[in-house]
């Protein structure tokens, strides 16, 4: 095919790739527009309005930014959501994935049914949670503590962790594993040596979503480990800084991006595990 | 400065400890099996393998709910024994008639878009250059918190009379083709399907990136010598790709049915569940925690977490299923 | 090389984040004890108190950005003097944070709450510290009127000091816009409804309304209707109806949102229609009053919602005449809110610290920043910045017929639900009676 029959031949798709991401894209391009208006302006006038005189930048400011990155105590709320987001992610991957695994390709009484129990407790809404655990906590001394909420986060996201996980390993082909004890090697070297790598991406994917939905969390945080300056987390901090009727609003769209900055990044540094082929030509054939 | 630091060192300590904790416990585990008789080391293994995830399972998710259900039956303030009361309240008030009628919908639409969404774009985009930054964009609402969400689609929704400059995207639109603005999210035509709408933008990058890694563990090979039969795209969609990926797509369209189910944020936070959009997870908030209404809220979840069974059946199926053919 | 960039970003946000700890000032508000020093140069002996750290007081509000600041600066001269520090939380789930900690046995020292129902629902838990014998009694009987200690009190006790308060029972309009047009401000709903008329005659809208508020929305509806009740049926009917004495579909309570629906539901009288009512958030409903040429020419509603007005909009801006009376014996009724401050651990600090909020000193630095007024006597009117709010403050203190805020005060199942809900279905267009009687039958199960 010639180089102009090839376009066109991959127009529909690019097309359709491109409308579809501008249709995702653009309420938040909205939104960052709106982060560099007054609030006044944002009241009057469409956001889209500033590209019709882009290079009027008097409509421009970046207080709102300024307002929120000085705001006192904000780098700590930034440790803060580290600490408690690092943990948090690391933890439930590395016990669902033992899990997962023994789910999908070990022999015990009641597999099936454990496991439908794990998935079915995928429903468990949170607010429930809250009060008995939160007693449990203040009786054993949990409350308020980091350790606490990686745990809570741990509980929360174990559900989904192991059902994905499971998945994966799941559909690893049989031959993988008959060929690995074959060469004599133990059920651990099995799993560190072979599922392990072979599930990156899953991995790669499970740690995204845990990573971001305790990133962005702000009930869990404020129920176990309270909302004192000492340890309130980014999201805390953020939403604070409007007041109780919600006046000063405005400052939640900067906030919105400087809290994204983050996870985005994240994101971007994960991708390079969602590669192809890892398993493909290992055993076919 | 010095305490900057020694924040910084704590946090770096939580860190490692936190996690150093983790992986020792199992090692520490594996290690421990070591020195048992080897024919009994498999029937043991299993269980130090999923241990961990029981015990913390049980503690976090199982003990609450057991708690849930003993609160069903008692009253608001948990004092007094009042049998299926509560139950009887949830099944038969007219506010939860609109939430179930309201979950319904979502479990569909989020559904059926999400998913259908997810794969075709993960399926589209594995076929270009600028693959991660597409995905990137389509992934990009779920890393926004809800604050945020809530505050872009409000954006969205805006309304503002006809004799004014809008604010709102929608309304910009429809009055630019000569229309009246709507109040998306007040009007009982449309605000069911504006809020779905939220949530299927924030799930579709969710379901891509998942789908997406499935697709990835397709082997190339396979695909090529589809292609090089002379098979249509369409053709290897359905019959390639689908057929390949199938137990993953159940675990996507599984989570995201259920997230339907407990669909809360989105509502409380742009209606609260006002002008006929009530949704079973807010309500049992309200009940709860605005209400103080304890053994309602309960019933409220009992008769959510019911209302997974059968979802936990047609899993339950295929699993049988899919170890049948191991 | 992609790869390498990636990880650039990476550490760069990491690095920026920790940067921005260590250059943003590390100081936390309130939270540090102050050690005085004092040097006596006279030979007289005059004895000084050097306090030590005596702990702190978790405070548990809903306060935030430069309410919260507005708040730690009134406490400030607490913390210097005793050396009891406040450890604030602040959240807009207070509720639900309050009502969790309350259950799992580890609540706040002291919760600021928004309603008086929270007040009751959790004094008849017993999460609450009577405070009879924590406060100085006589004073605080001369600081607040019987009304505002009623509201604070539940079953005989005393269980909240009140500290900040709103003034609803106003309408705002533009003086400027009114003068241009020949407007006189009303003084009776007839006088009112006939101005609404004549604005939309001379092509204009006359009201501006918001009932939007995201998980509270319809709750400003809930501020005319109660408004319209004390001056169509009294207040001692006003006080059956929050009471459940009277039912919801009750003559009276229907007129009452009948009249309401005069102005609401009249797609003329407000801007943007009914969708517009229903669709425009409270805070931003009244920017109308201040376009050229005015959006509308009249908004009902509290006085902290000066706190939203355009920025550039001035005292000279805007001005309040009072919500008219309807029926004329009963006059013009004040309708009031406000926070009030609760002791749920009973500890020297939290004494110490709700002796403090009793007295004037707090209400004062706050009042002085502007956006606060308080129902405490004590007050030193010449605190407030201008003789508007030196008015709404008077009023809210002294008000011959002073009512609260009847959503705040009934359980929160009507009050912050099916009221709320009531409002928006009405605006909506659903029928009154269906509307009344679905309210009816939530109140029946949450009146208890």
């Amino acid at each position: 095919m010639n180089g102009i029959r090839r376009i066109l031949a991959r127009f529909p798709l690019h097309l359709a790739v491109i409308v579809i991401c501008l249709i995702w894209l653009t309420p938040t391009v909205g939104l960052l527009v709106s982060s560099f208006r007054h609030k006044d302006a944002v009241f009057a006038t469409g956001w889209w309005t500033v590209f019709r005189i882009p290079m009027d930048f008097a409509q421009f400011r970046l207080d709102n930014y300024i307002q929120v990155l000085t705001a006192q105590g904000m780098g700590r709320a930034f440790l803060n959501s580290l600490t408690i987001a690092i943990p948090s992610t690391i933890i439930p991957i590395t016990i669902a994935a033992f899990a997962g695994y023994a789910f999908a390709w070990m022999e015990f009484p009641g597999r099936q049914v454990l496991f439908v129990i794990v998935v079915g407790l995928l429903v468990v809404p949170l607010q429930m949670t809250l009060i008995p655990l939160l007693r449990l906590y203040n009786r054993v001394g949990l409350a308020g503590t980091f350790l606490g909420i990686w745990l809570a986060h741990t509980g929360y996201g174990l559900p989904f962790a192991v059902y994905l996980l499971r998945n994966f390993f799941g559909g690893l082909p049989k031959d993988l594993f008959e060929a690995a004890y074959l060469d004599g090697a133990s059920p651990l070297t099995a799993f560190t040596r072979l599922a392990l790598p072979l599930s990156v991406p899953s991995l790669a994917s499970l740690g995204i979503f845990q990573f971001l939905w305790v990133w962005n969390d702000l009930l869990v945080a404020l129920i176990y480990l309270g909302g004192t300056e000492k340890v309130a987390p980014l999201t805390l901090k953020l939403s604070a800084m409007v007041q109780s009727l919600g006046q000063d609003w405005h400052l939640l769209t900067a906030a919105a991006f400087v809290s994204m900055a983050v996870p985005m990044l994240v994101f971007f540094t994960l991708q390079r595990y969602f590669v192809r082929g890892i398993l493909a030509g290992s055993v076919k054939g | 400065m010095s305490e900057f630091l020694s924040q910084v060192f704590t946090t770096l300590l939580a860190i490692l400890l936190g996690v150093g904790g983790v992986v020792g416990l199992f090692l520490g585990m594996e290690f421990l099996i070591g020195f048992l008789p080897q024919r009994l080391q498999p029937k043991v293994r299993p269980w130090a393998y999923i241990g961990p995830t029981l015990l913390i399972m049980g503690i976090y998710l199982v003990y609450p709910t057991l708690h849930t259900l003993y609160l069903s039956f008692l009253d608001e303030r948990s004092q007094q024994f009042v049998g299926l009361k509560n139950y009887l309240w949830t099944l038969t008030s007219p506010e939860m008639h609109i939430a179930f009628r309201n979950n319904l919908l979502w479990i569909v639409l989020m559904t059926l878009f999400s998913v259908g969404l997810g794969l075709v774009i993960a399926v589209l985009v594995d076929r270009v250059s600028y693959e991660s930054v597409a995905k990137s964009v389509i992934f990009l609402p779920m890393a926004i918190s809800f604050v945020g969400a809530s505050v872009i689609w409000r954006f969205v929704y805006a309304f503002k009379p006809a004799n004014v400059p809008q604010i709102g995207l929608l309304n910009a639109i429809v009055t630019a083709l000569d229309g009246q603005p709507l109040g998306w999210l007040v009007d009982t035509r449309v605000n069911n399907l504006a809020l779905i709408a939220v949530g299927i933008w924030l799930q579709t990058g969710f379901c891509m990136v998942i789908l997406s890694a499935g697709i990835k563990s397709i082997p190339r090979e396979i695909l090529e010598a589809a292609r090089v039969d002379g098979a249509s795209e369409w053709r290897i969609f359905w019959q390639v790709i689908v057929p390949m990926i199938g137990s993953t797509i159940a675990v996507v369209a599984t989570t995201v049915i259920i997230n339907a189910l407990k669909a809360f944020d989105i509502v409380f936070v742009l209606t609260n569940g006002q002008r006929g959009t009530e949704v079973i997870a807010n309500r049992m908030y309200k009940e709860m925690f605005s209400f103080l209404n304890f053994g309602r809220a309960s019933a409220i979840a009992v008769i959510l977490l019911l209302a997974i069974i059968p979802i936990m059946a047609a899993n339950i199926r295929r699993f049988q299923a899919q170890e049948a053919i191991r | 090389m992609a790869r390498r960039m990636y990880w650039i970003l990476l550490t760069a946000t990491v690095v920026a984040g920790l940067l921005l700890s260590s250059c943003a000032p590390q100081t936390v508000t309130v939270t540090v004890p102050v050690e005085k020093q004092v040097t006596v140069e006279r030979t007289v002996e005059v004895t000084v108190p050097v306090p030590t750290s005596r702990g702190v007081v978790t405070v548990l509000g809903v306060w935030g950005g430069s309410e919260f600041e507005a708040f730690a600066a009134s406490v400030e001269p607490f913390t210097k003097e005793t050396g009891i520090g406040m450890a604030f939380e602040t959240s807009r789930e207070q509720a639900t944070v309050l009502v969790t900690r309350v259950q799992a046995g580890n609540p706040p020292d002291i919760a600021i709450l928004p309603q008086p129902g929270l007040l009751v629902d959790l004094a008849k838990m017993g999460a609450l510290v009577p405070l009879e014998n924590i406060v100085d009694m006589d004073q605080l009987k001369k600081d607040y009127s019987q009304a505002w200690i009623d509201l604070g009190s539940y079953d005989g006790h005393l269980y909240g000091i009140w500290f900040k308060g709103a003034l609803k029972s106003l309408v705002w309009y533009n003086p400027k816009a009114f003068q241009e047009k020949g407007y006189q401000v009303p003084t009776t709903w007839d006088e009112m409804i006939a101005l609404s008329d004549r604005i939309v005659a001379d092509g204009g809208t006359p009201w501006c309304i918001g009932l939007e508020s995201g998980a509270a929305s319809g709750w400003p509806g809930t501020d005319w209707i109660e408004d319209i009740m004390l001056r169509t049926a009294g207040p001692e009917v006003y006080d059956q109806w929050v009471n459940h004495e009277i039912p919801w579909t009750d003559s009276a309570v229907k007129r009452a949102w009948e009249l309401f629906g005069q102005i609401a539901r009249n797609e003329q009288y407000v801007w943007g229609g009914t969708t517009g009512v229903l669709s425009t958030n409270f805070g931003d409903s009244p920017r109308p009053l201040f376009d050229t040429p005015p959006g509308c020419y009249m908004h009902r509603q509290a006085s902290f919602i000066t706190g939203f007005f355009p920025e550039g909009v001035t005292a000279e801006d805007y001005d309040v005449f009072a919500f008219p009376s309807i029926d004329p014996q009963w006059g013009v009724p004040a309708l009031g809110a406000g926070d009030v401050v609760v002791m749920l651990n009973d500890t020297p600090e939290a004494r110490a610290f709700i002796q403090y909020l009793a007295s004037p000193r707090p209400h004062e630095i706050w009042a002085a920043r502007g956006g606060f007024i308080s129902p405490h006597r004590g007050v030193d009117p010449n605190a407030y910045p201008d003789e508007l709010t030196r008015k709404q403050a008077q009023i809210l203190a002294s008000a011959e017929v002073f009512r609260f805020d009847g959503s705040d005060l009934m359980p929160a199942a009507v009050g912050a639900g099916s009221f709320w809900t009531g409002v928006m279905d009405y605006v909506g267009g659903k029928d009154l009676d269906a509307v009344l009687q679905a309210i009816e039958k939530s109140a029946q199960d949450a009146y208890k």
